[in-house]
């Protein structure tokens, strides 16, 4: 009887025209989702001919790495590449690090302070002093074109060490008990007990302050004056919005005869993928990270 | 006295939590409570070589000459809309993106559709910016190559006014839906399987399945997730908006946020961009303040 139902349920007409609207639909997002980066890569990889006289849909016409030669050996790509790697490393170990320490002792229920300082992190979330104020007291602290303004400003997310709270409050009890029993004081128990037991929270904790670092334009645009220090962001800005002449010319090796003839388009294409080829191979395989640390963001709220 | 000793003898107790504690306190101190007092900038002549707490006293001048301008409205008009469109347009997409994946019966091609919807949240603001500006481009923008390709006149997309806020919101949805899809993905997921079954013996369709059935049981996570983005109303990312605009197109795209930058970092009106930006911070703390007893007074409903 019930099996009979059932069939009838899957076959009715009502049912297959909503799979063919509920599939239409996630088909249409997930190509106005990758088209746009289908289309840059085609672009980047066709020849220039190609470029100027066919018109490049969805993929490379009469494929070529002319592109990717031109931009590869611009030096500016390389500095600013290298800088961006900078910023992204040392200034997410700091996070990482600083995330735990103030984690830590907000996760110790007899620690005296606990309340307190709880708040006194929270508090930075609904209000603050602007950006003026903190202009001032960076550019003060003599941080203005140094490597450590696209670091220290940034060094905890707030709801990101609330997330490592929770993770150190899940470890139970009876482990730090017997530790405390060895003799163990605070700073052994973290390093060597508690922070390997929350790594799989710290992985998508480390995710999310690498990717903000990668793509840190902000900063950089209030205290990074010097060109040496800019990180990619800068010089993608310079590159796709304001198509320096300037700047697409010395990519397109040296005279503005010889920028004409490698398409100035397929620069600013090929810088693109260049920038965030990164994210984009590794980013499938750490996706269901980024998800979880969703999920531990939302256990929380 | 003796409280003060038993708050001595806490503190020895947790000296060690207290010294791994300190470095984050530092930086909190410098970084977010060291700027708070200089908002009194805002009631002050400040010239840039000035202390933090440096300036004469001039009352409430720059608040004036703010309400008083003729950029005050625009402002707040372009504010508000670049939040609410996003708002209207991006937060039911998710909801229903996320109705239509979960009913993908292989799990394989059902967690591609989901990866693939995620990646534009990774992707900086300045990429994102980079390929709309090039897309739209009137040169050699693809938008434009197919307008002329099927005989219409070509649109000069970045420099009208008229086109701002399309542009902002259709890629500002572009950006989050994936993302936003997450939680209420997980919701679906998590929806007592019986039910469904049960509505199947009754012989509901697919149709009144999602009306009845998916919909209500998301109710009290759409609830909350809106009340939180209402709250976020008047706090327009700066970073986009500075990225697309330009003079030609402040009109619909000048927020405050942006007006902030150009009053006070670029032509270094520290006083005035400083009671720019503090108002700013006052009416958002007190929306941010009333969707959050909003919401905790939500969650008590959904509880129950």
């Amino acid at each position: 009887m019930r099996r009979k139902e059932l069939r009838a349920y899957g076959n009715s007409a009502a049912n297959r025209a909503f799979f063919a609207l509920a599939y239409g639909f996630v088909i249409a997002a997930v190509i106005v989702t990758l088209y746009p980066f289908l289309y840059v890569l085609s672009v980047s990889l066709s020849s220039v001919e190609a470029i100027n006289t066919r018109f490049i849909t969805a993929y490379p016409i009469d494929l070529s790495l002319a592109g990717y030669k031109m931009v590869l050996g611009f030096p500016d790509i390389w500095q600013s590449y290298y800088n961006t790697i900078w910023y992204t490393t040392v200034g997410t170990a700091l996070n990482i690090l600083a995330t735990c320490l103030a984690a830590y002792p907000l996760s110790r229920r007899r620690f005296f302070l606990r309340r307190q300082l709880n708040f006194f992190i929270a508090f930075t979330m609904y209000f603050s002093g602007g950006l003026i104020p903190f202009y001032i007291v960076v550019t003060k602290l003599g941080l203005y074109n140094t490597r450590w303004v696209m670091v220290l400003p940034l060094l905890v997310s707030t709801y990101n060490v609330m997330i490592c709270r929770s993770a150190f409050e899940g470890i139970s009890s009876e482990i730090f008990e017997s530790a405390s029993i060895d003799g163990a004081n605070d700073i052994t128990t973290l390093f060597r007990i508690a922070f390997p037991l929350i790594k799989p929270t710290l992985a998508v904790l480390t995710l999310y302050y690498a990717v903000s670092h990668w793509n840190n334009f902000f900063g950089a645009l209030l205290f990074l004056g010097d060109q040496k220090l800019q990180p990619l962001q800068i010089l993608l800005r310079r590159v796709l919005i304001m198509a320096s002449p300037e700047v697409l010319q010395r990519m397109g090796g040296g005279t503005a005869v010889q920028a004409l003839a490698v398409s100035s388009l397929q620069i600013r294409y090929v810088t693109i993928i260049v920038s965030i080829l990164p994210i984009i191979t590794i980013y499938p395989f750490l996706q269901r990270y980024f998800v979880k640390g969703i999920m531990l963001g939302a256990v929380k709220g | 006295m003796a409280k003060k000793n038993g708050l001595l003898s806490m503190a020895i107790r947790d000296r060690y939590l207290l010294l791994l504690f300190l470095p984050v306190f530092a930086y909190y101190v410098i970084f977010f409570y060291l700027p708070m007092p200089g908002m009194l900038i805002a009631f002050k002549d400040y010239l840039p070589g000035n202390g933090l707490f440096g300036g004469t006293w001039v009352g409430l001048k720059w608040f004036k000459a703010f309400f008083e301008s003729q950029f005050f409205w625009r402002l707040l008009r372009n504010t508000f809309l670049l939040a609410f469109y996003p708002l209207l347009f991006g937060f039911p997409i998710p909801i229903l993106f996320a109705l239509c994946v979960t009913e993908i019966r292989s799990p394989k091609a059902r967690a591609a559709a989901q990866t693939a919807s995620y990646l534009p949240y990774f992707i900086s603001s300045v990429v994102v910016a980079g390929m709309i500006v090039n897309f739209l481009s009137l040169s050699d923008g693809i938008v434009n190559g197919i307008i002329s390709r099927l005989g219409g006149r070509k649109v000069n997309f970045m420099m009208d006014p008229k086109w701002f806020r399309t542009i902002f919101t259709a890629s500002g949805v572009w950006q989050s839906f994936g993302f936003n899809s997450i939680i209420y993905i997980a919701a679906i997921m998590g929806i007592d399987p019986e039910l469904y079954d049960a509505g199947r013996i009754d012989g509901v369709n697919k149709f009144q399945e999602a009306r009845r059935i998916t919909l209500p049981c998301l109710k009290p996570t759409i609830f909350i997730l809106l009340i939180l983005a209402l709250g976020g109303i008047l706090s327009v990312g700066f970073e986009k908006v500075y990225l697309l605009y330009n003079g030609a197109t402040y009109e619909t795209a000048d927020v405050i946020s942006t007006y902030v930058y150009r009053q006070g970092i670029e032509s270094q009106n520290f006083g005035y961009a400083t009671a720019v930006g503090l108002f700013n911070s006052v009416i958002s703390f007190a929306i941010v303040y009333a969707a959050n007893r909003l919401s905790r007074r939500a969650n008590d409903m959904s509880l129950w």
